[in-house]
């Protein structure tokens, strides 16, 4: 049943969009994210679906805007000076509670900064990014595979609570090949649960449906982000997804996702090897964020080193978690650079 | 039978109407409605001739207007 | 007695927050009506936009989204790609479409999307208080423009139903006005006929009307009308500019 078959992190969340029902994709090209709308360009209008390459990134967020209101499941796809553009569509998608999926394949910044991969546009991706209080549902895949896998999760969540959802991977998760399978058959459309709350023309003797995020009354505004605030405890409840590896016995836990995740386990992987008890803890939803799981791993007793391609912006939600009960250190490269196994090990050691 | 009806609480009291009437038979009635503005009225309907440029005008849609059927006394 | 004029269908109840006066009114009714006259109400959506229209979805007994400034057209994309059986319109005003959304209206015309835009052309930013638009015709003043509009600093007008008629895109473009029960009726016809051409499928379709903004124009309702047809229609002929030959002529 179960297809093994070799593939590009790019080609590997469009062909996980595809299979998750995902029928309409908007987008506008920029590096190091071209093989995704290429791919949907070649495979959408072959099985009835759209792809339009948009005017830009603020067309394109806007399109899954539209399409997403109208009961499709849709999609764009960028890279972070991309994804910045797309921020005004983005807290109106989610103030107006349109579920879509946004992928960023991050580069390095700030500016138009450079093709290597980052993970700097944590703080924009988590926290926000846009203007207002709102969130995104954000999943970091660590592998071809989970490309595959948590975009088709994402479409469901973004669905199950009618909220934007972005998978946030960056350059190197996005070009580099490994072996996927495609472990369910794939969704038809027509399968998908009906969505009452779709703009798709009166019918019958229902009010008109809206979709909006305005709210010029002070209360009407207030009782939208009640409900927001709500659904988000609800999210942040029930969706938290992370992956422990040696964290039981260990006295370090590195704290790491993404292509730093894949760094940190080679680095922890040999640190092991010379008798030292430290463990990776792999964060999968960055929002809804694994709070409670980093604060009951400070409160057994355990330190914390944080590994990201940034100058730091996950380990401030690891320090807030932990709330000063146990040591947080940080090891960042910044943009432009990538952190090596040897480096990541050297930074373990020397702190045994 | 009135041929023009103002729904006089839904009135701006902006005159556009006043401005087209080819009869000049709409005129600013005195009292204020609910909003605070003058609104409009017709007294003299029989004078009207249902062209509904009035109607056409208005932009707060206070006005229907109707005219007699033919060949039938209403 | 027969009814020889009531409210359309597609316009709900809720009272207009428009200033009296203001031809915006005029518009949301003609709009209803063509699409009460089309038999559309249950599969057309409208897309809302920022300006003071941006609650044109409370007057209208249609399913509706709100689009950011000037995104309108992307949105209406959207919509459109999803249910291609569906009629999607918009109503942008001329800050809306002609300057900060400038981009989705000229692409949306190019991809030839099969949508009607209705495009109000006040010459003005209502909502903001009156600033100068990409319209506003030389040496008109407005809050931004406290001298008049200096076509020196900031340049010309921008007549949107023209530039976007030099595309391949469109099917339909007119510019009409309602500053008469005559050119009213006009309109009608040309927004009847942009829906057509939206439901026979023949490609974009776009209605310019000429509006007015008695209150940031500092004008009585009365005297805007006459402003309009004295400065702006010139400036802005009005006409059919792109019609294709399945649909007749509306005369302007
Ligand atoms: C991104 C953004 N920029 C600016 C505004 C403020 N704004 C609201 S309405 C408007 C102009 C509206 O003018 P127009 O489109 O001509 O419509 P009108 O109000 O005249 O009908 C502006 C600039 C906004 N809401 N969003
Ligand atoms: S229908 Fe014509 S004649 Fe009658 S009140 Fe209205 S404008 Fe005047
Ligand atoms: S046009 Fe309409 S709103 Fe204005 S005065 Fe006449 S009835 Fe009232
Ligand atoms: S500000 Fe101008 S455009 Fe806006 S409602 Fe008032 S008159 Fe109409």
């Amino acid at each position: 049943m179960a297809e093994r078959v070799m593939m590009k992190g790019n080609e590997a969340v469009a062909e996980g969009a595809i299979r998750a029902g995902c029928r309409y994709f908007f987008g506008y090209p920029i590096t190091p994210q071209n093989e995704v709308p290429e791919y949907m360009s070649r495979r959408l209008p072959k099985i009835g679906g759209v792809f339009i390459q948009a005017e830009s990134e603020v067309s394109a967020i806007n399109m899954v805007y539209g399409a997403g209101g109208a009961g499709g499941r849709a999609m764009t796809s960028s890279s972070s000076p991309g994804i910045s553009l797309k921020q005004e569509g983005i807290s109106y998608i989610a103030t107006a509670e349109v579920p879509c999926v946004i992928v960023n394949m991050a580069r390095g910044g700030p500016g138009l900064g450079g093709l290597t991969p980052s993970q700097s546009d944590y703080f924009q991706a988590v926290k926000g990014g846009g203007h207002g209080d709102y969130h995104l549902i954000v999943l970091a895949p660590w592998s071809v595979q989970e490309m595959v896998d948590l975009v088709g999760l994402a479409f469901d969540l973004a669905d199950k609570y009618r909220n934007p959802a972005m998978i946030l991977g960056d350059a190197i998760l996005g070009q580099m090949m490994e072996p996927v399978t495609f472990k369910s058959e794939p969704i038809d459309p027509k399968d998908l649960p009906a969505k009452p709350w779709a703009t798709v023309g009166l019918s019958g003797e229902r009010k008109p449906n809206l979709i909006n995020s305005l709210g010029l009354l002070p209360e009407h505004l207030e009782s939208i982000n009640l409900r927001l605030q709500e659904k988000y405890k609800k999210i942040a409840e029930n969706e938290v997804r992370f992956e422990g590896t040696d964290v039981d016995d260990a006295d370090l836990v590195v704290v790491a996702y993404g292509t730093t995740s894949r760094v940190a386990k080679s680095a922890i992987d040999q640190a092991r090897k010379d008798g030292k008890k430290v463990g990776l803890f792999r964060p999968i939803t960055l929002w809804p964020f694994p709070t409670k799981q980093i604060q009951e791993l400070a409160a057994a007793g355990k330190r914390f080193l944080v590994v990201e391609m940034s100058a730091g912006q996950m380990v401030e939600d690891v320090r807030l978690a932990v709330n000063g009960e146990a040591s947080v250190e940080f090891f960042g490269k910044l943009n432009g650079a990538i952190p090596t196994v040897e480096e990541v090990y050297r930074e373990i050691m020397s702190r045994f | 039978m009135a041929k023009v009806i103002f729904d006089s609480e839904r009135c701006k009291g902006c005159e556009l109407c006043v401005s087209v009437c080819p009869r000049g038979i709409i005129r600013m009635s005195n009292t204020l409605n609910s909003q605070g503005y003058h609104s409009a009225e017709v007294v003299e309907q029989d004078k009207c001739i249902s062209c509904a440029f009035c109607a056409r005008i208005c932009p707060d849609t206070v006005i229907e207007v109707y005219r007699e059927t033919k060949g039938k006394v209403s | 007695m027969e009814q020889v004029f009531g409210r359309p269908k597609a316009l709900s109840e809720k009272r207009l927050h428009y200033c009296p006066g203001c031809t915006h009114g005029i518009i949301h009714r003609l709009v209803a009506e063509a699409i009460d006259d089309l038999g559309i109400q249950d599969k057309t959506i409208g897309v809302a936009p920022v300006g003071c229209a941006v609650l044109a979805y409370d007057y209208f007994n249609l399913d509706f989204q709100q689009a950011a400034h000037g995104r309108a057209p992307a949105v209406a994309t959207g919509i459109k790609r999803v249910l291609p059986d569906r009629f999607v319109f918009t109503y942008q005003g001329d800050g809306d479409l002609a300057s900060i959304g400038m981009a989705e209206i000229v692409h949306a015309a190019a991809r030839g999307e099969k949508i009607t835009v209705i495009f109000i052309n006040n010459a003005i930013y209502g909502m903001t208080g009156g600033q100068m638009a990409p319209t506003s015709l030389p040496g008109q003043k407005t809050t931004t423009s406290p001298y008049g509009r200096d076509i020196n600093t900031v340049g010309y007008p921008i007549r949107v139903a023209e530039m976007l008629t030099t595309l391949d895109g469109p099917a339909y473009i007119s510019r009409v006005s309602v500053h008469d029960p005559k050119h009213i009726n006009k309109a009608k016809e040309a927004i009847r006929k942009a829906f057509e051409v939206q439901i026979q499928g023949l490609g974009f379709s776009l209605v310019e009307v000429l509006s007015t903004c008695p209150t940031n124009w500092g004008l009585s309702p009365r005297e805007a009308l006459k402003w309009l047809e004295e400065n702006m229609i010139p400036y802005y002929p009005l006409g059919v500019f792109k019609s294709p030959e399945e649909v007749s002529k509306v005369g302007a």
